[in-house]
């Protein structure tokens, strides 16, 4: 059996469904956020496998890849550094802990 | 042949890892195994004929990212604490569940287009010529350039000493 594009577009779907199960059920935000960044990979994968197989001369699955990275890392630096204000004030970076915001 | 069993390989060990990432308690292990899912999605990459993709994906999720997150595991001291769930375990993993199911549904169901043409090889003229050249994506560089910017000074501004 081939591998055709529905082979890594459910490689996809099961990398995005543990990150989201990561990302709804841990406590800790700095594994919240290594959650979000398999799902952006999960996306990513996707859409090379869109370009790859459905407009393989275009690439412009793999131009907004490129943007994705751009987008994860400006997240991941301002994140981490949202997370480390929160740990120098409040001694913790348990997402159930930092509440001040919570109606 | 050598691309399936490159593809299986990369795919059982990329989803291990990810599983790894979201069940093990301890923290800096679960970095190490994000790093090993980055290699992985690396080596997809490779089976997609992706080739500049592929060596961005190491530059920047293997080599910077992971680098960063293993920096703020250490600057928080959440070694030794490890990274319990919360209470919504069961709802989460039900509403994982139905979002996989449905997902995979549309995805097997949906009649797509392929294409039976070659990939483009080497990518990275066309993709330069795709960014940069003639009614190409030159404006969204721009814009990648002053967010990054943007996202630098937030970060400094945020972690900065009074």
């Amino acid at each position: 059996m081939s591998v055709g594009l529905e082979h890594y577009l459910i490689l996809s779907a099961i990398l995005f469904s543990i990150g989201l199960y990561g990302a709804l059920v841990k406590r800790s935000a700095i594994v919240i956020l290594m959650s979000i960044e398999i799902m952006l990979a999960a996306v990513s994968i996707a859409m090379v496998a869109f370009s790859r197989y459905i407009v393989p001369s275009l690439l412009t699955g793999q131009v907004f890849v490129i943007f994705i990275m751009v987008a994860a890392a400006a997240e991941v630096a301002v994140g981490l550094a949202i997370i480390i204000a929160i740990y120098r004030s409040r001694e913790t970076i348990d997402s159930t802990d930092v509440n001040l915001m919570k109606w | 042949m050598g691309l399936e069993i490159a593809f299986w390989i990369l795919a059982v060990v990329g989803i291990a890892a990810a599983l790894t990432v979201v069940l093990l308690r301890d923290i800096f292990r679960a970095a190490l195994s994000l790093v090993l899912c980055f290699l992985m999605v690396a080596g997809i990459y490779v089976t997609l004929s992706a080739d500049f993709l592929a060596a961005a994906q190491v530059l920047i999720y293997v080599g910077a990212i992971s680098v960063l997150i293993i920096l703020a595991i250490m600057l928080t001291r959440e070694v030794q604490q490890g990274s319990p769930s919360n209470k919504l375990r069961i709802p989460a993993f039900i509403v994982a569940i139905l979002f996989l199911g449905v997902v995979s549904f549309a995805m097997v169901k949906t009649p797509w287009q392929v294409s039976t043409a070659l990939p483009v090889e080497p990518t990275t003229a066309a993709l330069a010529a795709k960014l940069f050249g003639e009614n190409g994506f030159i404006l969204p560089v721009e814009i990648a350039a002053v967010l990054l910017l943007a996202a630098i000074l937030g970060a400094i501004t945020l972690v900065r000493e009074k």
